[in-house]
């Protein structure tokens, strides 16, 4: 039995830092944990006794509930903390306010944060393991990796498929945790958007840039469309809202260019007739709502494979 | 490596325990079999064949994975953690007499995980416990009500089971000395 059982790490903070056996160790395990959440009574003992904080400094709905439900389907006792009614309004810096919840001995911190890199200086200074929820530009590697088990679920596999990734290229850390996961299971990956919100120098992560959205869309086997995220733009990148919907927005008509069994993904939260037309979104095609469905799983994963992992390694 | 059912006593051994079930609960009425991952539930396969050639009727067959409760999950101080594997019980338990089924029934702490897991389920009306092999050694106050062998072991050996679904040969072995991970 060679296979592996846990992850050979301490922190889940990139995408870019797993191997392709520790991708599939999580989606593995979050099949079993998404029939925990189909069950009468959805809580198993797994966690008992661990604490996890939930420390978000950037607003969130669909990723802090959904870790906050995986936390108590594992059993865990969990402590959210908006950033809003924190002493971080007076002052205090990122690392002194996790020094002093860390000497609350939280065995876990989950960490949304507006700054890129901001998982990796809380894990140098943590004992706790840190699990990055989103960190600025950076990475979100759950979002990932339920985006992977969402396709997986329904293409059996990630080899080979022709996954078309549009829209806010420059700012999107789902984008580039995707890019990271997809290449590595071995997805041919396109991406498409203006050029100006195309990054440069994007190609070397072994994906393929255009701004010709038929291109990206012909024979897909996924769409996955990304948020145009206004509050990160401090420049003009393109005309007006409308105009990006008529030249990149995801129509009905622009779909049928894709294979017939194309499925549609967005990360949301949606902006409804800019990347995405209402039809397509609440479409036949769509798996929008498998995407939040199999958040609570895969997170439900992380924290179990991550819960005492790292110790285990150490001890070896 | 001494071994002590070999494919046909395995085979015969399962044909026994079926006809002790129907024989303890007069008939295979409100029964249900459910094997613990994931040689149990291989068992329990093997038995829902055998007891439907005895009464000509299907009994209801799920596998439940255990590593979600078990005592030692955090405390493993060394060595692979177990993979979380999926249960599988599409049918609901409240009000059947429930068969569970385990390979190697030892320390009775893989036992004490799968009852937990079995009563956030569901209310059965009464579990019985089935195992291949006892090898003795209990920890906890639990008892099989089916036995395929007793075997006394000493705390050094360990008991492998082997079986065609999972490892191609039907065999159990004792195992002196050292251990092997395993069932047991």
């Amino acid at each position: 039995m060679t296979a592996l059982t846990a992850l050979r790490r301490k922190d889940l903070l990139a995408i870019a830092d797993l191997s392709p056996e520790e991708i599939s160790l999580v989606l593995d395990t979050a099949e079993a944990m998404k029939e925990v959440g189909e069950r009468p009574i959805k809580k198993v003992p797994a966690l008992r006794g661990k604490t996890v904080v939930n420390l978000f400094y950037e607003p969130s709905t669909r990723t802090r509930t959904s870790f906050e439900i995986a936390e108590k389907r594992l059993s865990a006792d969990t402590l959210n903390i908006a950033v809003a009614s924190s002493s971080v309004v007076k002052g205090e810096t990122l690392a002194d306010t996790a020094l002093n919840l860390e000497a609350m001995h939280p065995d876990m911190i989950v960490l949304r944060h507006s700054s890129s890199g901001a998982c990796h200086l809380l894990a140098r200074i943590c004992k706790s393991a840190i699990i990055n929820a989103g960190d600025g530009t950076h990475e979100h590697p759950t979002q990932a990796l339920l985006d992977a088990f969402t396709i997986r679920e329904r293409k059996k596999k990630l080899k080979g498929l022709k996954v078309a990734i549009i829209g806010d290229l420059l700012h999107s850390r789902v984008l580039r945790s995707n890019i990271q996961l997809l290449t590595k299971m071995g997805s041919d990956v396109w991406v498409c958007g203006p050029p100006t919100l195309i990054p440069a120098g994007i190609s070397r992560f072994g994906v393929r840039a255009t701004s010709s959205i038929d291109e990206a869309v012909a024979d897909a086997d996924v769409v996955m469309l990304l948020r145009i995220q206004l509050e990160r733009m401090e420049g003009a990148y393109f005309p007006s809202l409308r105009e990006y919907f008529s030249v990149f927005g995801m129509t009905e008509a622009r779909l049928r260019q894709a294979k017939p069994d194309v499925i549609i993904m967005h990360p949301g939260p949606m902006n409804r007739g800019v990347e995405i037309a209402s039809e397509v979104a609440d479409g036949p095609y769509s798996v929008i709502l498998d995407q939040v469905a199999n958040g609570v799983a895969v997170r439900m994963a992380v924290l179990y494979l991550l819960a005492g992992g790292a110790n285990d390694e150490a001890a070896a | 490596m001494p071994v002590v059912l070999d494919a046909d006593r395995i085979g015969r051994t399962l044909t026994r325990i079926s006809h002790e079930i129907v024989e303890r609960n007069r008939g295979v009425e409100d029964l249900v079999l459910i094997g613990v991952r994931t040689r149990g539930d291989h068992l329990a396969r093997r038995l829902a064949r055998t007891l439907r050639d005895i009464s000509g009727q299907d009994i209801p067959t799920g596998a439940l994975d255990i590593t979600l409760y078990r005592d030692d999950l955090m405390r493993q101080a060394v060595g692979p953690r177990a993979i979380v594997r999926k249960t599988e019980i599409p049918f609901s338990i409240d009000g059947r007499r429930i068969l569970l089924v385990d390979d190697v029934l030892y320390t009775g702490r893989t036992t004490r995980a799968a009852l937990d897991a079995l009563i956030d389920f569901g209310r059965p009306k009464n579990i019985q416990l089935i195992v291949l092999v006892d090898r003795g050694h209990r920890e906890l106050p639990i008892k099989a009500d089916y036995v395929g062998k007793n075997l006394p072991t000493s705390l050094e050996e360990s008991v492998q089971v082997y079986l065609e679904e999972s490892d191609g040969r039907d065999e159990v072995v004792l195992q002196p000395g050292g251990e092997q991970g395993g069932a047991a």
